[in-house]
């Protein structure tokens, strides 16, 4: 945990709006998490339920665009819905693979071009994994990339 | 093999320090312990032999640590063995008791020692203790006796690099290891010497056995000393890292020049790109495991676009050789393969001899020994200072979790190549932070891993196209042996159509040397419709079998037949009675109508002369069957060169005549329903006359 929460904090130096995270998901178009990751101060099955419930909000606002074609469809889903503890983002890629961010309520500095800058970094580091061609589409994200990515943008446990 | 921190030897339990404990096991699994834990005696001998210890002093160590009790080397016993081995050579004496303490490692100067070498590196680097390298002295002799031993194809590795001297300051290594790690590289059978050396200036790329020995003759001594020193300054704080990234991920020339002929076997132009599933193919005939792969292709491809350049190829190459032989997978890129300007043939004081082993691809299953042998070999030629120690200890670690695993499926036969200083000026970390960068997706050329069917790029030796051959049909006919005889035209046919008759049924088939009489089949009885189409397919089809395809030698055979053929269709045409005919007409007819089928649909892009009289013409077709008979060879002399029509003509022959036998048996049975029909009919004929006639009478009386 040191090593990620020197990471952490300099990560926060270089960029000093970072957000960090509580808890990062990355699901798959059949709606099965690919990598998920929750800062363990907490019970994370409590994380993985609350991101399997933001699907459902995830598939009403993708479905919501009806017959409009993808492009029109914004990939930064915004706020699914808040908790008392927490809120959750959500943004889908244009292959029906959904990212989805759990920050605390508590951080009350956050900004929506902060989460975009995430949800993008997020994206980017997909795509480098999928770029990848020892990764078959469909399994579980081991990259240490991408690992180091997403521990970049939790919350230090520390 | 890893015994917890303590090897129990007849219940007593000895303590062994981490750093022991590493360079235990790692000499452990060099002596080749079979399955039961055993050790063979016969390493195990010589690595006691390597301690330079006498003879006595090595049999009392023997007893001592209960392998002469138990008859064999346990790993208990063997570690015990270890500590005495120590402690004897720090002058304790050979018992139990005296190895309760804090011993440095032993060593080795022997062939084996190497891997002893290492250790003593590490434990200098860990424990700070000065080991004294004794090994410098070894790898100098090992050098030259094992220069004919790498000779063999050896995987062996690289490891040899850091561990000599450099640690201690004091040894003042007279051979630089460096270099020496020769490893011969077997690529799919060609065994490239390598010479590793530390620095290569301009070496050429040496993969012949004979500059192995030059290298090695010239690089040790000079750079020895600067370099023990440098390095053994430099070492001492965090040799770990510095080695991790200095020797091992350093290419050596060989090791590049090799890179480079893998890269040209995979994509010509080196400066293009090796698309993504080309090289995961490639990439996984190594045989490591997939998640290591895509760990070393993150590392790899620092542009992301999904395909590799030149020097993303070289970087993974080097990675997955080095992984091969153990080492660890770095988290970031070490320095020294960072896609900076290449500098080759620079030599700095750092390059270090890591020979570093080509890991040949996959193919070849290795020896754990022989691997060990080269490794532990290898290491003690390279007593360069300053490689070494922290090297060693990660490759040690390494080497314990994975040399099991890896020995089997990685230990390559082929010897690996040295790695001259190829020096890739370290860029600053930035680059290779794929956080860092938010730069624009290069387009992607990695496929998803499903097209990887569609790759074949990397299949080394594709074998030699099959000969396409046969059909299905003619499976019985052993056609390539008769095409193989060249294209006989005549005699091939001629077998070709004794073959054919062999397996027809009817066996009406006449072997004659030319085509069957395929144009016979118009001769088929006029009412039966299909008889006549089947007969104007007939005509057809000996259009193609003897035009198309036997040209020049079944022209002069088919005209005559045709034409004999044509004359016996004129007359027996309308004739419903010529019981005569019809007989021989329903074999031509059934060859005819047989063949015509298939002919016609295999034969279209050929025969689309032939082709071009539609079947459902007139019922006799012999007249105008006739005249495109002159025509069609004519067409398809001109459009086919002969040769390629040699084997085609065979073929298609060959189901032409399978064609028409069916048909053969098919009209057979035609006709004799009809003759039968016929019979009947007469009898009715005759017996009308006569009742005519009967009556005749007496209506004329």
């Amino acid at each position: 945990m040191t090593c990620l929460c020197f990471l952490c904090v300099s990560r926060d130096y270089d960029e000093l709006s970072s957000i960090m995270a509580v808890c990062i998901a990355v699901i798959a178009k059949e709606n099965y998490p690919l990598y998920i990751r929750s800062v363990p101060t907490q019970n994370e099955l409590k994380f993985h339920y609350t991101v399997h419930t933001s699907l459902d909000v995830v598939e009403e606002k993708i479905s919501s665009v009806g017959k409009a074609l993808a492009d029109q469809r914004e990939l930064y889903l915004g706020l699914l819905y808040p908790t008392e503890d927490y809120k959750v983002y959500g943004y889908v890629t244009n292959s029906k693979v959904k990212f989805v961010i759990v920050v605390d309520s508590s951080n009350t500095s956050l900004r929506d071009n902060e989460i975009r800058s995430m949800f993008r970094k997020l994206h980017n580091s997909f795509t480098d994994v999928m770029c990848n061609p020892f990764y078959i589409p469909g399994d579980p994200i081991q990259s240490k990339a991408f690992d180091s990515m997403v521990s970049a943008m939790m919350v230090q446990a520390c | 093999m890893e015994q917890g921190p303590g090897a129990a030897t007849g219940g007593s339990f000895i303590s062994l320090s981490e750093n022991e404990q590493r360079c235990y096991s790692g000499l452990y699994t060099l002596c080749q312990a079979d399955s039961s834990g055993k050790l063979a005696s016969s390493k195990v001998g010589e690595l006691f032999r390597a301690s330079q210890l006498p003879a006595e002093t090595l049999h009392q160590i023997t007893e001592v640590c209960g392998a002469k009790r138990l008859g064999y080397f346990g790993t208990g016993q063997f570690y015990v063995a270890l500590k005495l081995l120590a402690a004897a050579q720090s002058g304790l004496p050979v018992r139990l008791d005296s190895i309760t303490g804090d011993l440095p490692l032993p060593i080795f100067s022997g062939a084996k020692s190497e891997a002893e070498m290492r250790y003593p590196n590490h434990s200098q680097s860990s424990d700070g203790q000065a080991q004294p390298l004794g090994s410098t002295a070894g790898p100098a002799l090992r050098t030259a006796s094992d220069r004919p031993a790498f000779r063999q194809p050896d995987n062996s590795m690289d490891k040899q690099e850091p561990w000599s001297p450099p640690r201690s300051p004091c040894t003042s290594p007279p051979q630089s290891p460096s270099t020496y790690c020769r490893y011969s590289v077997q690529r799919n059978g060609t065994e490239m010497l390598v010479g590793y050396e530390g620095k290569p200036p301009t070496r050429p790329a040496v993969l012949q056995e004979n500059s192995s020995p030059s290298h090695y003759a010239v690089k040790p001594a000079p750079e020895q000393p600067a370099i023990t020193r440098a390095q053994s300054t430099e070492k001492l704080p965090d040799r770990a890292t510095d080695d991790y990234s200095d020797d091992p991920w350093r290419i050596t020339e060989e090791q590049h020049d090799y890179y480079t002929n893998q890269f040209k076997n995979l994509q010509a132009d080196l400066g293009g790109l090796i698309r993504g599933t080309v090289a995961k193919n490639f990439f996984t005939k190594s045989k490591l495991p997939i998640h290591e792969l895509s760990h070393i292709w993150e590392l790899s491809d620092v542009d992301r676009d999904g395909a590799l350049t030149f020097p993303e190829f070289c970087t993974a190459f080097h990675l997955i050789v080095a992984r091969k032989n153990g080492y660890p997978l770095p988290e970031k890129l070490p320095p020294s393969l960072r896609p900076g300007p290449i500098a080759r043939g620079e030599v700095t004081v750092d390059s270090a001899e890591i020979t570093q082993p080509l890991i040949v691809f996959e193919d070849t299953t290795l020896r754990a020994t022989q691997q060990e042998k080269s490794m532990v070999e290898i290491q003690q030629g390279t007593p360069l200072p300053g490689l070494t120690t922290s090297k060693q200890d990660v490759k040690e670690e390494a080497r314990k979790p994975e040399l099991s695993p890896k020995r089997a499926p990685a230990t390559q036969e082929k010897p690996v190549q040295h790695v001259s200083a190829f020096n890739l000026k370290p860029d600053p970390p930035n680059e290779l932070d794929p956080n860092m960068k938010s730069r624009t997706r290069p387009r992607s050329y990695s496929s998803t891993s499903i097209d990887d069917a569609m790759k074949k790029a990397e299949e080394p030796p594709t074998p030699p196209p099959r000969p396409q051959k046969s059909h299905s049909r003619a499976s019985s006919l052993d056609l390539n042996k008769l095409f193989q005889q060249g294209s006989q035209g005549r005699h091939a046919v001629g077998a070709l159509f004794q073959q054919g008759s062999q397996g027809i049924k009817s066996g009406w088939l006449p072997p004659p040397p030319a085509l069957p009489p395929r144009p016979p089949a118009t001769q088929i009885p006029h009412f039966i419709p299909a008889a006549d189409k089947s007969s104007q397919k007939a005509v057809q089809q000996p259009n193609f079998a003897d035009f198309s395809r036997f040209r020049e030698e079944e022209e002069a055979g088919v005209h005559p037949e045709n034409q004999n053929q044509s004359p016996l269709r004129r007359a027996a045409g309308p004739s419903t009675e010529d019981l005569g005919p019809p007989k021989a007409e329903p074999s031509v007819g059934t060859q005819g109508h047989a063949p015509q089928k298939p002919v016609r649909r295999k034969y279209r892009p050929e025969s689309q002369n032939l082709d071009a009289t539609p079947p459902a013409s007139a019922p006799y077709p012999s007249t105008p069957a006739s005249t495109p008979y002159p025509s069609t060879p004519t067409a398809t002399a001109t459009t086919k060169p002969a040769q390629k029509l040699a084997p085609r003509q065979k073929r298609e022959i060959q189901t032409a005549i399978r064609k028409n036998k069916e048909a053969n048996a098919v009209l057979t049975r035609l006709n004799s329903e009809l003759q039968q029909k016929l019979k009947v009919v007469h009898q009715e004929r005759v017996t009308l006359e006569s009742q005519l006639e009967v009556l005749r009478p007496l209506t004329s009386s």
